[in-house]
C-alpha cells in the first residue's frame, strides 16, 4: 500500500511527512503559547528558523488567532485550539490531512470558520479524510462519502448517488378535516396517511416538475390543502436507511 | 526503525520545549531544588549535635555532619528532581500533543532524549542550590579541583541513570498522580544507605542492604572525592550501577514508548 508515493511498510516516515494528522481531541501543548507550538512543528519540519517564524506568523493571520498568539494555549477557547490545531498540522504543507471530527463541540460560528478553511484546503489541491458524526457536514464538504457502520464500510458514493440509493423524498400536505383527506388519498393512491395530524406524505422527487403536476391534480379533484411543505431525503435518511439502526452514524469523506 | 538524520536537531526542539515548561512554570524547579535544602537544615540543625557525636570522629558534632551528610543530600536533589521527571513524563503522554508528534517524521527517541536532558540540567541547577547552601552553612570540601570535577562527573552519571528511570516509570503509569509517587523509593534509598549514618550501626539485615544497594557505593566514592576518605573498589561499582541502570531505563523507556498507544 502506497500513500502519495512512500510505501507504507518500508518509508513509513516517508509518510508520515507526506501527511498531517489532527486528531479528535486537541494535539497542542497547552503550556506553550499559540506561537510557540507552530514554531515547535516549523522546527519538528526543519523548515529554518526564518522561514518557519514567518510560518507560523502567516498561519496565525489565517486562523484568526494573532490576538492571543503570545498567550499559553491552556487559556484560550476550545474553538480556538481546534483552529491551532490544523494550523500545527499545516506548518508542513502536507498534501493528505486526516481530519478527525474536526468540528466536535464547536459553536455555530467556529464551525463555518472550520468549514471554509477545509473548503480553502481543498480549493488549493489538498486531499481531505474528514469523519464527522455530522452527516449535514458530509453534505456540504465532501466530493465523496464512505457511510460506515460498526467500521464496516456500508457504502461509498458522492452525496447526490447516495441520496437516490434511498427513497424518503416526499410532499407533505395537510388538510383541515378528515373529509379532504379522505378525498387526498383516493387521487393519490401512493401516498400514505398520518391521520392523527391530518396529513398525507406524496412521494416525490421534490423537483419543481413533479410539485406542479402535483397541484394540478389538487386542482382537478377539488381538494383543499391546508399546508404544503416539500422534504427531500438527506443524509440521515441515507445513514438510517443502509443500517436499519438510528444509533453511531460515522462518515468519512 | 531507521537510522534517522535529524535525531539530533529534533532532539534539541525537544530540550527547547521542555526547558520552556520550566521556565514557564518554575514552582515544580523550585519544590523540587527546596526539598534537599530543608532536608539539609533539618539535618545538620536539627539531629546533626547528636548524629554527629555518634560519628565517632576527631572533631565530631554538628561541622562534622554537615560534610558527613552532603553526599546523601545531593543524591536526594538527584532523586528529587528524577520525581518531576516522573510527572512531566507522565503528563506529556496524557497530552494530546505526543499523538501528535508520533504522526510526524520526527526521531522517536527525540521526545525522550529532550525529557532526560532538560532534567539532567534541572539537577545541576538543583545540586548548585544545595552546595551554595552546604557552603553558606560551613561545608568545606577538602580535596582539589580535579577531584571536584570528578565528583560532579560522578553526580552527572547518577543524573543520567536516575533520570532514564524515571522517564520509564513515567511512561509507565496511567496517571500523573501515580508517576509522581512511583520514584518516591528513589528518595527513600540514600537513608537506608550510607547517606545520613554509618551502614555499621545498622541491624545486620538492614546493613547488608544498605551495603549492597547502589546509592551507597555512589555515596562513597562522593564522600571521597569531596573529603579526601578512602574510595576503594566504591568508584568502580557505582559507575557499573549507574551505566546498568541509565541501559536498563533506556531501553525500558525505549519499549514503553514504541509500544501502540491504544495498549497503554
Amino acid at each position: 500500500m502506497e500513500v502519495a508515493g512512500h510505501d507504507v511498510g518500508r518509508d513509513p516516515d516517508g509518510v508520515r511527512a507526506a501527511i498531517g494528522v489532527t486528531g479528535q481531541f486537541s494535539a497542542v501543548d497547552k503550556f506553550l503559547t499559540g506561537q510557540e507550538n507552530l514554531v515547535l512543528m516549523a522546527d519538528l519540519r526543519h523548515l529554518g528558523k526564518g522561514d518557519g517564524r514567518r510560518r507560523a506568523e502567516e498561519l496565525l493571520h489565517r486562523f484568526d488567532l494573532v490576538d492571543a498568539a503570545r498567550k499559553p494555549v491552556s487559556t484560550w477557547s476550545g474553538g480556538m485550539q481546534r483552529r491551532l490545531d490544523l494550523a500545527m498540522t499545516l506548518v508542513g504543507n502536507p498534501r493528505i490531512i486526516f481530519l478527525d471530527e474536526p468540528t466536535a463541540g464547536l459553536d455555530p460560528r467556529s464551525r463555518r470558520t472550520m468549514w471554509q478553511v477545509i473548503r480553502d484546503l481543498v480549493d488549493g489541491g489538498v486531499t481531505i479524510f474528514l469523519t464527522t458524526q455530522y452527516l449535514e457536514e458530509a453534505d456540504r464538504l465532501a466530493d465523496r462519502i464512505a457511510v460506515l457502520d460498526h467500521g464496516r464500510l456500508v457504502a461509498e458514493g458522492t452525496p447526490s448517488e447516495l441520496k437516490r440509493l434511498v427513497p424518503g423524498g416526499h410532499i407533505r400536505l395537510e388538510f383541515a378535516d378528515n373529509g379532504e383527506l379522505e378525498k387526498a388519498a383516493r387521487t393519490f393512491r401512493g401516498a400514505s396517511r398520518d391521520d392523527e395530524s391530518l396529513a398525507l406524505l406524496v412521494p416525490s422527487d421534490g423537483g419543481v416538475g413533479s410539485l406542479r403536476t402535483l397541484l394540478d391534480e389538487l386542482e382537478e379533484a377539488s381538494i383543499d390543502v391546508d399546508g404544503l411543505s416539500v422534504r427531500t431525503p438527506d443524509l440521515d435518511d441515507v445513514f438510517l436507511s443502509l443500517t436499519g439502526h438510528p444509533d453511531s452514524p460515522k462518515g468519512a469523506a | 526503525m531507521t537510522a534517522y538524520p535529524y535525531v539530533l536537531s529534533d532532539s534539541a526542539t525537544m530540550l527547547r520545549r521542555n526547558l520552556r515548561h520550566m521556565r514557564r512554570y518554575p514552582s515544580l524547579t523550585l519544590f523540587i531544588a527546596g526539598i534537599p535544602v530543608v532536608l539539609l537544615l533539618l539535618f545538620v540543625y536539627v539531629f546533626g549535635g547528636t548524629l554527629g557525636a555518634g560519628l565517632g570522629g576527631v572533631s565530631g558534632g554538628r561541622d562534622a555532619y554537615v560534610a558527613y551528610v552532603i553526599p546523601g543530600i545531593l543524591l536526594m536533589a538527584v532523586a528529587g528532581v528524577a520525581q518531576g521527571t516522573a510527572i512531566s513524563v507522565a503528563m506529556d503522554m496524557t497530552e494530546g500533543i505526543v499523538a501528535r508528534f508520533r504522526t510526524m517524521a520526527i526521531s522517536r527517541a527525540s521526545v525522550l532524549t529532550g525529557h532526560v536532558v532538560g532534567s539532567i540540567i534541572q539537577t545541576a541547577l538543583a545540586i548548585a542550590v544545595v552546595m551554595a547552601v552546604a557552603l553558606l552553612i560551613g561545608f568545606r570540601p577538602t580535596t582539589g579541583p580535579v577531584a571536584w570535577v570528578a565528583a560532579a562527573g560522578m553526580l552527572a552519571l547518577t543524573a543520567l541513570a536516575i533520570t532514564w528511570l524515571s522517564v520509564a516509570l513515567g511512561l509507565s503509569t496511567r496517571s500523573v498522580e501515580t508517576a509522581s509517587n512511583l520514584p518516591m523509593f528513589l528518595m527513600l534509598l540514600p537513608f537506608l544507605g550510607s547517606g545520613f549514618v554509618p551502614t555499621q550501626t545498622m541491624p545486620d539485615g538492614l546493613r547488608w542492604f544498605a551495603e549492597n544497594q547502589p546509592f551507597t557505593p555512589i555515596i562513597e566514592t562522593l564522600r571521597g572525592l569531596l573529603l579526601g576518605t578512602p574510595i576503594g573498589n566504591s568508584g568502580l561499582i557505582a559507575v557499573a550501577w549507574c551505566v546498568a541502570i541509565s541501559l536498563f531505563g533506556f531501553l525500558w523507556a525505549r519499549r514503553l514508548y514504541e509500544r501502540d498507544p491504544a495498549h497503554r
